[in-house]
């Protein structure tokens, strides 16, 4: 274990200033300034009134403000102090007066010569290095004892081994202890029993899942992409490598590097492309009707607010439209860091991509052969094979035979439909294109063509390939059937086909069906099945045209054997051949191809040769079982990929995106000048090599940069509020200027500066934190106590506060036995309100409950559904993630109450709580609820709280034997079936006495 | 008014304890009663007393979701229809903000649907609206309106919210966090939603009824017409309400017990949210039954109780408002008519005409309307231009919504758009200068009515400033 560093002593004693201490700035002037002054009088020049600035110390004793030292004459002295409400400063307008107190701290401060001092949180870190007379102790509380000290107050002894135990699981685990590990550790006399117990939780796979949780809210984690339909994308995997980085102990600046440009280290991993999906996390729509230009300055703005609350607990987001009012951040620091994201390929509006692939070893292992085999396969394709050779010849012998006897002629479709709405369209080449969209299942294509042509004597319906190598038919292996053909001319009648010729038939499908009459879905023509094999029909007429007119005729191509057996498109010729059996049946190919094949084969050159090639393999019956292996290596890789994880990732584009300066964030004002990736100037800099541009790696190695005091105070004081239920600031999302200054700033600095000199060791923080003896102490306090410090600021206590909305869920199954305690994997799906997802669309979408071991999972899997977040999870104040959340609030509503009574899960879990106390909390009622006790508060009960239980049970145990309908519906709450060996009243009457339990306040709370 | 000193004390308070200090904790710290449980945690309002005397005690603000054509509603424009398939001039659309059309040929569409003099106050509407027409001297029509935002999801929030970033509170949450609630056994702030027939129902995110920054307590409860009206509100299957009684009774007295050693005052608040919650499970079912309602009042409004209608949801938010619920917002969809305009307006008007005129009549009989502030407004509305030759596409820059009852001048049109319709020009409104007229008619300032959040001093009204409409105050 890595130990803190001390080496000097300096040590200030924040307390309030005496009137013996000189004021100091940051800690009692900044606030009042800043909170009355800086709006009008600040660092934002756009709203400066009167060309004042009291953010500066030379300008505001330019300007006579501040004459430092003379009250006399500092106007500043002059306006606050006067009875003129035209000259009185702050102004009545601004409704901010200041009080008595305040006026006397600015006098005193100017009369003891109005110093400065840099924003704490942007000066280098303060940090303790030696703790005179005390330095045995833990740092923290070292520093804890100086402050409560100097304030007259004491620390509260160490709480009992049993509430301790119930602490640091939830703290570090998000779960109750185990009965049996409770009792252990009570009963482990070992000097380090209570180090050794801190270690066991730090080694647990849950200690990830319970760290991710904060975090999972600061980046904005969510399934869904959050604006108007509010569609899943695919971005599960960032979850698990944020639980895993924990649970590893990833460094917290490695930590840091990989989510902001993990993809752009060098030879980057999986692992740190995953990381990289931290830049994909924003809002994004697919609304019709969205502009682009506006989207990409929201994109714009959602990155760089997520850049300032993650890691610099700055409200940048503010100047999107201005210079900050209070920090000095300005306009162009805003696009200077968005500039940082410009390389980030994303698009503005529209679907998002399914992003990388994500496979674990096994999966990568069965990929890399799948692909193998379609390279192998693939490969044998394309090697040359004199027999394929010699077809090919014959077949190029063929077609221009059929060439050179012009036998068929293109006949021109003025009109194509389909009678039930299928969609035709006409091609340039004459040739119709069947939409596959909205395609029917049972259809009737009617085409009409004009010719003059004399003494037609046959049509040929020519089945044509979409793409090479597929169709023609809409069938896996091609096919496609025709039932029924027929022709009528301009005067409606019927045009007699005698006879038809195929290219292929099969015996159960031959082309006689296609003008036998019957119409029926299983009797029709259809050619030999061969993907890509382009097939004709012949129609010989029974009379030719030749009455020397022109004439349009109507053919009618029905198909009824479903929309998966249509052809996707065709061309229809005719032919005045005579004899027109014996017209060549060739499918003649594209004009291309064609144009290769009238070339005599010694002079084509490579190219030439390579097309035709490929061509001839794609579309010939030969090549037949070559290429099905290989379209079935194929769909063997796409089936086996979509059964891997994928994850949003980014990719960096090689000409990033232009950023200017929007003016007032307007996105439609072109006017602003364009910016490069520049860190916000007020902070030290980055070195890099001269004209080098730098990139968001570049950003990510700063802001984890020793030079950078904002990171590690932002990430500690965070994780504080896990541990004592409020930051050291309690203003965790902006440690800027109208943040919270920390009560004990020496001790929020001492530990940034730990966390950040020696490794950014995570798991070393909270250890320091944990064996405090400050952790220790007991949450219990007077009325006196709780009235002087509410909030456990001076932290001569512990906290008590409500579990998080994820850990309310953990607790209740786990206490039940049902938590099913994986790890990682897609989110999942607990019961839900029917209907409750009634207000999205596009499309609407009916929620499915998750059955089996997915119904029983911890409460951060919950699929985050941005715009309707799981109702239970919204009751006890998970955030939507829609904009990033440092912090959240802890309420305190009817509807959490309406959650635990009524939700489903809690009902079903009291029933499973239920039936373990009656299997294994002994026979007697008082001996059960003393189980139960234990189980669910880690303590038994006192007599008076057993007794109220005790009464439910009679009670309802009596009302349950009466009413067996109601018993019945009672126990079959959830999927989970209740024991059948069981009396259904005792179960009925224990799951009362069960929902209790999961209700109490104590069950909730941590103390 | 200047706010007493306590006052002061008590809303820095406030501000600085903003996210970290549960709200139900900040109830026990205003020090009221703690004899009834349910009572002490009634929210008493942050501004304590209002800023000036209120003409509204509540809202309902019925939102036409989709925008509204004004073309088709309440904006007539005979020029525009003079202009019928013409070019729409450049000069009105060049470097605006544009959605679906975008990088089309912009031709002008006259308007779709007749418009016809109502009332004393001879206020021109689409002649459709026939029983609108009979109350529409109670009516002010704001022909002005603009918005920023032109897609449906920033354009909700930014109504709601004033801002077009998630994580701001809706109007609902901010009045109800500034004058605190009428009723301990309802929720302040009640959403409805209902869908029309026409198939363009957009979707409405639950951000749009958020608490955003404010503590949960404040976000609106989406009162449903399927299931459980509130979520999670039935009782457990087999279990009656004594049973459920019984439980909550027992928590009760065991977070009593708790209490009395530990001194938390988050356990009173559990304990009263409890009791709350068991009311709940009481009137919230009473509160639905709207079939105790005569024969009369259900004509009125041409509703089935329950049968989902915005008529239906008009009656709903009747019955809130008596029983003292703040802030009462129906969504009615279906607006977005990209396409056949005017069978779309037609259909919107027959599902909508009957039940605005008989809220208003409603609530003038039981004389609420005075204290009640109605709010009909889109989005945004829509282009003069044809979009696909039937309709029409979403737009910004001006359209029309109207307020009655609560303060409001009625029988009043105000402000203007061009000769086209295009871009509102006379005595212009935005969204910021409606909610600060809102909180006005409420009693508070929107200047002094503000929650730290981030360091700022967040409003409602933003920070660019806002104009209360003095011009329609009655």
């Amino acid at each position: 274990m890595k130990h803190i560093h001390f080496i000097v002593a300096i040590v200030a004693l924040p307390t309030l200033a005496s009137a013996a201490d000189k004021l100091q700035f940051n800690r009692d002037i900044r606030p009042i300034l800043a909170d009355r002054c800086f709006a009008c009088h600040g660092p934002d020049a756009n709203h400066r009134e009167a060309d004042l600035r009291l953010d500066d110390r030379a300008s505001a004793i330019e300007s006579n403000a501040i004459v430092p030292g003379k009250l006399d004459e500092s106007a500043l002295v002059k306006r606050i102090l006067s009875d003129n409400p035209k000259r009185i400063m702050p102004p009545p307008h601004a409704n901010k007066p200041l009080s008595a107190e305040q006026k006397a701290l600015l006098q005193r401060w100017i009369a003891e010569g109005a110093e400065y001092e840099g924003h704490w949180a942007y000066l280098p870190l303060n940090y303790a290095l030696d703790i005179p007379h005390r330095s045995k102790m833990n740092p923290i509380d070292s520093l804890v004892l100086n402050h409560l000290t100097a304030k007259g107050l004491q620390p509260s002894p160490e709480a009992d081994r049993r509430t301790l135990a119930r602490r640091l699981s939830f703290d570090l685990l998000g779960l109750p202890p185990k009965v049996e590990d409770v009792e252990a550790f009570v009963n482990d006399k070992s000097p380090d029993a209570y180090k050794q117990y801190v270690e066991r939780l730090l080694a647990s796979p849950h200690y990830g899942e319970r760290m991710a949780i904060a975090w999972l809210d600061a980046v904005r984690f969510a399934d869904t992409i959050g604006y108007h339909s509010d569609n899943p994308r695919n971005v599960y995997p960032y979850r698990d490598y944020v639980i895993r980085a924990f649970n590893e102990n990833k460094p917290f600046d490695q930590f840091t590097i990989e989510q902001l440009a993990g993809d752009l280290l060098p030879n980057a991993t999986q692992e740190q492309k995953v990381a990289s999906c931290f830049n994909r996390l924003l809002l994004t729509t697919e609304e019709g009707g969205a502009q682009a230009k506006d989207y990409e300055a929201r994109m714009l703005g959602d990155r760089v607010r997520a850049v300032g609350t993650v890691w610099l607990g700055q409200t940048i987001g503010c100047c999107q439209c201005h210079d900050h009012k209070f920090d000095p951040l300005t306009t162009r620091d805003f696009y200077s860091m968005g500039a940082f994201f410009a390389d980030v390929q994303e698009a503005a509006i529209g679907k998002r991509e399914p992003g990388m692939l994500v496979p674990d070893k096994a999966q990568e292992a069965e990929l890399t052969r799948l692909q193998a085999k379609v390279a192998e396969l693939q490969q044998a394709l394309d090697a040359p094979r004199p027999e394929w050779q010699s077809a090919q010849a014959a077949w190029e012998k063929s077609v221009l035979a059929a060439v050179q006897s012009s036998a068929w002629t293109t006949l021109k479709p003025t009109q194509a439909t389909g009678e039930q709405g299928t969609r035709l369209q006409i091609e340039k080449s004459n040739a119709l294109l069947v939409e596959a969209r909205g395609v029917k299942p049972a259809d009737v294509y009617t085409v009409t063509v004009t010719t003059a042509a004399q003494g037609i004597t046959a049509i040929k319906l020519d089945a044509l390939s979409t793409v090479v190598g597929q169709g023609p038919g809409r069938a896996a292996d091609g096919s496609f059937v025709l039932n029924e053909i027929s022709i009528v001319d301009e005067q409606k009648r019927s045009v007699k086909i005698a006879e038809v010729l195929t290219s292929s038939e099969t015996p159960a499908t031959p082309a006689a069906a296609l003008i036998d009459g019957k119409r029926d879905k299983s009797n029709g023509w259809s050619p030999a099945p061969g993907l890509g094999v382009e097939a004709s029909a012949v129609l010989i007429l029974a009379e030719p045209f030749d009455d020397g007119k022109e004439h349009t005729l109507t053919i009618r191509i029905e198909q009824l054997a479903g929309a998966d057996r249509t052809l996707g498109r065709f061309r229809l010729q005719a032919t005045t051949a005579a004899k027109p059996a014996d017209a060549p049946l060739v499918v003649l190919p594209p004009d291309d191809i064609l144009a290769i094949i009238k070339q005599e084969p010694a002079k084509r050159n490579a190219a030439q040769q390579a097309k035709l090639a490929t061509y001839f393999r794609n579309s010939s019956r030969e090549t037949l079982v070559a290429r099905q292996q290989l379209a079935e290596a194929k769909a063997a890789q796409t089936n086996f990929e979509n059964s891997v994880p994928r994850c949003l990732i980014a990719v960096s584009l090689p000409t990033p995106r232009t950023v200017r300066i929007l003016p007032r964030g307007n996105w439609m004002d072109d006017s602003g000048p364009i910016v490069q990736a520049a860190l916000p100037a007020f902070l030290p800099q980055p070195q890099l090599a001269a004209g080098q541009k730098p990139t968001r790696l570049d950003l990510a190695r700063w802001i984890v940069s020793p030079e950078n005091p904002l990171t590690a105070r932002v990430f500690v004081n965070r994780v504080w509020k896990q541990f004592f239920g409020v930051g050291l600031s309690k203003t965790l999302d902006d440690l800027g200027s109208q943040g919270e200054t920390p009560v004990q700033p020496v001790l929020l600095d001492t530990l940034a500066y730990d966390f950040q000199s020696a490794g950014w060791n995570v798991k070393n923080l909270v250890r320091y934190i944990v064996n405090s003896k400050t952790y220790r102490q007991v949450s219990t306090a007077s009325k006196e106590q709780i009235a002087r410090d509410p909030e456990n600021r001076d932290l001569a206590r512990q906290s008590r506060f409500r579990l998080e909305a994820e850990l309310v869920r953990d607790n209740a199954l786990a206490i039940s036995g049902l938590l099913v305690p994986k790890i990682g994997g897609p989110s999942v799906k607990p019961y839900q309100p029917e209907g409750y997802w009634e207000n999205l669309n596009f499309p609407t979408r009916t929620y499915q409950a998750d059955t089996g071991d997915n119904q029983y999972r911890r409460g951060l899997y919950t699929w985050w559904q941005r715009s309707f977040l799981h109702p239970s999870m919204l009751a006890f104040d998970a955030p939507s993630r829609e904009e990033c959340a440092a912090d959240r609030s802890r309420s305190n509503i009817p509807q959490q109450a309406l959650v635990l009574l009524n939700d489903p899960t809690y009902v079903e879990a009291a029933r499973a709580f239920a039936g373990r106390i009656m299997r294994d909390g002994g026979t007697t009622v008082d001996a059960r609820i003393d189980w139960a006790w234990r189980q669910a508060l880690a303590r038994p009960p006192r007599d008076d709280e057993r007794r109220v239980v005790a009464e439910v049970f009679a009670k309802h145990h009596e009302q349950f034997a009466k009413d067996a309908v109601a018993t019945d519906a009672f126990l079959k709450v959830g999927q989970n079936a209740p024991p059948s060996d069981i009396s259904k009243t005792d179960l009925a009457a224990w799951t009362s006495v069960a929902r209790v339990i999961l209700n109490l306040h104590e069950t909730i709370t941590r103390n | 008014m200047h706010p007493s000193h306590h006052e002061i004390a008590r809303r820095t308070f406030l501000g600085r304890t903003g996210l970290t200090i549960g709200a139900a904790a900040l109830g026990t710290l205003l020090n009221t009663s703690s004899t009834r449980a349910a009572t002490a945690d009634k929210w008493p309002g942050v501004i304590q007393p209002t800023h000036h005397a209120p003409k509204a005690k509540r809202v309902i603000w019925l939102t036409m979701a989709g925008g509204p054509s004004h073309l088709e509603t309440f904006d007539y424009k005979p020029e525009l229809a003079k202009q019928h398939g013409q070019p729409m001039p450049e000069s009105f659309t060049k470097g605006q903000q544009i959605a679906q059309l975008q990088g089309q040929k912009l031709n002008c569409f006259g308007p779709q649907l007749g418009f016809k003099k109502f009332g004393q106050s001879g206020q021109e509407i689409c002649e459709l609206f026939e029983q609108i027409g009979t109350v529409v001297d109670e009516m002010c029509i704001i022909r002005s309106m603009t918005t920023e935002a032109i897609n449906h999801d920033p354009a909700h929030m930014f109504m709601n919210t004033g801002s077009q970033i998630a994580g701001r509170p809706s109007m609902g949450s901010w009045t109800t966090y500034g004058l605190g609630a009428e009723t301990d056994d309802l929720p302040m702030f009640v959403v409805l939603t209902s869908l029309g027939k026409g198939g363009q129902n957009q979707p409405i995110a639950a951000r749009q009824w958020s608490s955003g920054f404010l503590p949960s307590r404040f976000q609106g409860v989406h009162l449903r017409g399927k299931g459980d009206p509130v979520l999670y509100l039935s009782n457990p299957a087999g279990v009656s309400r004594d049973q459920q009684g019984d439980i909550v009774s027992a928590v009760k007295t065991l977070n009593g017990q708790l209490d009395s050693t530990l001194h938390d005052p988050e356990i009173a608040t559990r304990i009263a949210q409890y009791e709350m919650a068991y009311q709940m499970q009481a009137s919230v079912p009473e509160l639905m039954n709207a079939a105790s309602e005569p024969q009369s009042v259900l004509d009125l409004y041409g509703c089935q109780p329950g049968d989902g209608s915005f008529a239906a949801n008009c009656l709903l938010a009747r019955r809130l408002a008596e029983r003292g619920v703040r802030f009462i917002q129906l969504y009615h969809k279906d607006w977005d008519h990209h396409g056949g305009v005017k069978a779309g307006v037609e259909q919107k008007a027959a599902e909508i005409d009957r039940a605005c005129m008989a809220l208003i009549r409603d609530l003038k009989q039981r004389d609420m309307l005075k204290d009640t502030l109605i709010v009909w407004a889109g989005e945004f509305g829509r282009t003069p231009m044809s979009q696909s030759g039937t309709g029409r596409d979403h737009h910004n820059k001006g359209f029309s919504i109207w307020m009655a009852g609560g303060g409001v001048k009625g029988g009043l049109s105000y402000g203007a758009t061009d000769e086209l319709g295009y871009a509102a020009i006379k005595d212009v409104v935005n969204v910021h200068d409606v909610h600060a007229t809102m909180l006005h008619l409420l009693g508070i300032d929107h200047q002094r009515f503000s929650f730290k959040f981030q360091g700022l001093d967040a409003k409602l009204t933003g920070v660019e400033g806002a104009r209360v409409l003095k011009e329609i105050l009655a």
